[in-house]
């Protein structure tokens, strides 16, 4: 079984720190993780409300070079790339003539059966099975599971946790010591994509999620997607200059509470990168 | 020599247009053996009927093809029209040339040629045709009730009346069903129990009504006016006939922690009770699955307060044999509870609640006498929120149906809040509003305009819990979708009607077809809405589709009529089309060689077992034979049979044989 990552564009770029836990965690658990050769975008939010087939065929492409690759598994990390990845390979086995247009576009064989897999599945699949005794700093905190729109749904597609009130996140924060609180929160939109075009409205929406979180006395707030870190973090600015107040949770991906839980050191897992200090640990 | 006589109908234009009738005559008439073909604008009509008739008696015919509609719609008619022109009915077939031909096929010469065909084959079929004899059986003149709701008392009162005997079989400890948990009824406000309760009187005391309850079906076999079922009559673990029903038990029994069904888990019961207090038999029960006693094997603290010493630790269930004559299915529905959606919490707020949940909160004998009082913290709501459509409608929580009574009971629930609460502030959410009934929709503007309750189309997206207060996102569609989000004391679901728990099960030993929702099938959606496919077998009430009262009361009489029919015939005639085993001469008797593998493939248990004897007893042969009551004709064991034993009247395989062979060959 080879395991491979598709890190998509976010992990090279605004989430670096989500790219650098990611892979701390694999070498502290000794995981390989081989990255998908000459990779591209996966169209993101961009390509499917611009034309289907450009949609399609962006991502089938990253799978049939994971393919050629020899990856079997392939990790996603980011939400929006997973949920892309996952809806072409779906959307290419239900009908096999729109698969011959799409492998026509791109010129390449593609049989469909990598199994994609987002960073959660990953954890429980290879992390939390060797956790034991390997937590020197239980992540002791409460937490509240923000999970975003992208990693659950649409469930036909997905098949993953349970669109309404997913608890996957949750049973791998209680793994690493933390508490997830009851949080009604955790799939509302953060906004996403509008964090370039309309500020305005993300700060408006992560506002509420920062606001319940806080009001629930979370210490944290727990994400597995670039889009919703960047919009809870790296716009916490706005969103405090938009509610008239101070905003302080700080907002870690998943992995890297996993990796301070471990003991691994706080720049290791990328926490010098974030927009609000981490001091909770 | 056979004389056939063809009859080709134009219905109309319905097979005339696509198919060249002139030209099927012709062409048919040319056969072998056909003595008459002709065509005719509307056979079924008089005239067509006699067209037919004459040419019987003119040209002494040995048989007759109809080529017209499908033999569901017309075929007693035509055999009737052969019957009086003295010809054997079973000597009539039908080609169908309007649904198998006409209907779906463009109009052309193939379209043609494919009718042609078509009769060709019956032709050669009626050749082969026997002259059958209707079979007759008896009727018993019993009706069996299943289920003891509004729609099931209803039934049996009225075939009761008609002079019939009724034996009901309730599975709860009490008749009443949903309606005697309801506080009041749209669209009058009565109150529910006022007018149900003199009816579960009724049924107790009717002279001509057996009543079983804590009972359910066993098993059920036989056919219209024989039926064989079994009932099986739990232990309610007391003497009925002793039992005074004083209530003592009930009050000292030590287990006292049962989520009360009656009061949808919002009381608690003892592991002794009587569901309610006008429950009927009001005589209590012991819930084994509850009893101290049956679980750790000491207490009996009801058999020592008993007055009269009526508790049987000890009782066995019973199984009743029933010999039955028709019947009523009335086993109701249940509704979802609010665990069914996670949006909403999947159940773990205390103050989302169900509808039947909210009857019994408003209702004067339910746990808080009548006062609107939340779950959780007993206090008056201020701020309610009803949710119409809660799973009906929504093909994404897979029930696309609606529950038609959720509409009326939650305008009643707002109305019933605001008379209680004058000061409290009730909005529903709604996709539609559907009062389609008699004074119905008046009551629904009466909510909205005297009562002043805020109804909002929309729906809603989620609702969480935060400071105590259940907020409630939706939104306004009728103010272009905007966002509306209210703090609420309690929420109240109008979740979807489904089947009655068990409906699957009960209908698979009825042998009656039932739907993707396991509500029961009527025979024909329109035209027959209270038969179901299997004869003798009535549906009435919410176990078709959720319905409310007058619809289940109406339904129940229309059972209840169809019993009393059924009941006023002492023989019934059945379609002679059956199963038989050959018999020839001894030494021989028959080919069957007794294997009986048709039996184990029988799905109506028909196939009994005949012995050949010498004088002095010796047996010579045993070999299946059909009991002619029971074969319904599907021909499972005619398929199955190894040594080509058993064949069907009216489809022998020398003639399906032959209508093959006359696809096949040329003419």
């Amino acid at each position: 079984m080879k395991t491979g990552i598709y890190p998509g564009c976010s992990l090279n770029g605004s989430a670096r720190d989500y790219n650098e836990s990611v892979f701390a965690l694999a070498e502290a658990f000794s995981l390989k993780l081989e990255q998908v050769s000459d990779w591209n975008c996966c169209g993101a939010t961009a390509a499917h409300n611009l034309n289907k087939d450009l949609s399609l065929a962006l991502p089938s492409r990253i799978l049939s070079l994971a393919e050629q690759n020899g990856i079997d598994e392939i990790v996603v990390p980011c939400a929006a790339c997973y949920n892309r990845l996952t809806v072409t390979q779906t959307e290419l086995r239900k009908d096999p003539e729109l698969k011959n247009r799409i492998t026509g576009i791109i010129e390449m064989d593609y049989k469909g059966t990598s199994r994609i897999i987002n960073v959660i599945e990953w954890i429980d699949k290879y992390i939390t099975p060797n956790l034991e005794g390997r937590i020197v700093k239980p992540f002791s905190h409460k937490v509240a599971c923000y999970y975003g729109c992208l990693l659950v749904r649409p469930y036909k597609v997905l098949n993953y946790d349970r669109p309404e009130d997913p608890q996957s996140m949750d049973l791998a924060m209680s793994k690493a010591g933390a508490e997830p609180i009851y949080y009604p929160f955790k799939t509302e939109c953060c906004g996403a994509g509008l964090s370039i075009s309309r500020t305005d409205i993300v700060s408006k929406l992560s506002g509420k999620i920062i606001e319940d979180a806080e009001s629930r006395d979370a210490e944290a707030i727990i994400v597995a997607c670039p889009m919703c870190h960047s919009n809870l973090d790296m716009r916490r600015n706005d969103i405090n200059k938009y509610w008239g107040k101070e905003f302080t949770i700080p907002v870690l991906f998943v992995t890297q509470v996993i990796g301070l839980a471990i003991g691994l050191p706080a720049k290791k897992v990328g926490l010098n990168r974030h927009f609000v200090d981490v001091k909770v640990n | 020599m056979a004389r056939i006589g063809v009859f080709i109908c134009h219905c109309g234009e319905n097979i005339s247009a696509t198919v060249d009738c002139v030209k099927v005559a012709e062409t048919i008439g040319k056969l072998k053996h056909v003595a008459l073909s002709v065509d005719y604008k509307y056979m079924c009509s008089d005239p067509g009927q006699t067209i037919i008739k004459d040419a019987i008696k003119e040209h002494k015919l040995t048989g007759v093809v109809v080529s017209a509609c499908s033999p569901r719609m017309h075929e007693p008619t035509f055999r009737r029209a052969c019957a009086e022109a003295g010809l054997n009915p079973f000597m009539c077939e039908m080609a169908n040339l309007r649904e198998h031909c006409s209907w779906v096929h463009e109009k052309n010469d193939l379209t043609t040629a494919k009718a042609i065909d078509i009769v060709r084959t019956q032709v050669e079929k009626v050749k082969l045709n026997h002259e059958l004899q209707p079979i007759k059986v008896p009727v018993t003149k019993t009706a069996l009730v299943i289920g003891g709701g509004i729609a099931g008392i209803q039934a049996a009162l009225d075939i009761a009346n008609t002079g019939h005997k009724v034996v009901m079989v309730e599975r709860s400890p009490s008749i009443g069903g949903h309606m005697s948990q309801l506080s009041e009824t749209f669209p009058t406000l009565d109150c529910s129990q006022c007018i149900l309760t003199p009816r579960m009187v009724e049924v107790a005391q009717h002279p001509n009504i057996t009543l079983y309850t804590y009972a359910e079906i066993e098993s059920v076999e036989g056919f219209i006016g024989n039926f064989k079922v079994k009932v099986r009559k739990k232990a309610k673990s007391l003497d009925e006939k002793i039992c005074t029903g004083c209530g003592l038990c009930t009050t000292k029994c030590p287990q006292k922690k049962i989520p009360n069904e009656f009061e949808q888990g919002m009381g608690m019961r003892p592991a002794i009770y009587i569901p309610f207090p006008q429950a009927v038999p009001n005589k209590p029960v012991i819930d084994r699955e509850h009893c101290t006693y049956y679980i750790k094997g000491k207490c009996k603290v009801c058999e020592i307060v008993c007055p009269i010493k009526a508790i049987r630790f000890d009782q066995p269930d019973e199984i009743l044999d029933l010999d039955i004559g028709a019947i009523v299915i009335a086993t109701g529905f249940d509704i979802k509870h609010a665990d069914f959606f996670p949006e909403y919490g999947y159940g773990k707020y205390k103050d989302v609640i169900d509808g039947l949940q909210f009857e019994r909160l408003a209702s004067a004998s339910g746990p808080t006498a009548g006062a609107i009082l939340r779950p959780s913290d007993g206090q008056v709501p201020k701020n309610i929120v009803f949710v119409a459509c809660a799973g009906s409608r929504d093909p994404a929580k897979g029930i696309e149906y609606c529950s038609k009574i959720c509409c009326m009971y939650t305008a009643k629930h707002a109305m019933l809040y605001k008379h209680k609460v004058h000061e409290g502030k009730a909005h529903i959410f709604y996709m539609d509003i559907r009062a389609a009934g008699k004074n119905y929709e008046e009551f629904v503007r009466r909510a909205i305009e005297e009562d002043h309750v805020d109804y909002i189309r929309g729906r809603i997206s989620t609702i969480y819990e935060k400071n105590g207060k259940l907020i409630v996102k939706g939104a306004d569609t009728l103010l272009g979708a905007q966002p509306v989000e209210i703090e609420a004391d309690m929420v109240v679901l109008a979740t979807a009607g489904v089947a009655s728990s068990g409906a699957e099960e009960l209908a698979q030993k009825l042998h009656v077809s039932y739907d993707s929702h396991k509500f029961f099938a009527e025979a024909h959606p329109k035209l027959k809405p209270v038969e179901t496919n299997t004869a003798g077998i009535f549906l009435a009430g919410a176990c078709q589709n959720p319905k409310d009262i007058p619809d289940s009361v109406s339904q129940a009489s229309g059972a209840a009529v169809k019993v009393a029919a059924l009941f006023s015939q002492d023989e019934l005639t059945r379609e002679p089309l059956v199963a038989f085993v050959n018999r020839m001469a001894p030494p021989l008797y028959t080919t069957c060689v007794g294997c009986f593998l048709c039996q184990s493939v029988c799905p109506y248990q028909a196939i009994e077992r005949e012995e050949f004897k010498t004088r002095d007893g010796k047996l010579i042969k045993a070999v299946a034979k059909i009991n002619e009551g029971l074969c319904q004709g599907c021909g499972t064991c005619v398929a199955l049979c190894r040594s080509k034993s058993i064949d069907l009247h009216g489809y022998s395989n020398h003639q399906v044989y032959a209508e093959v062979m006359a696809l096949l060959n040329e003419y």
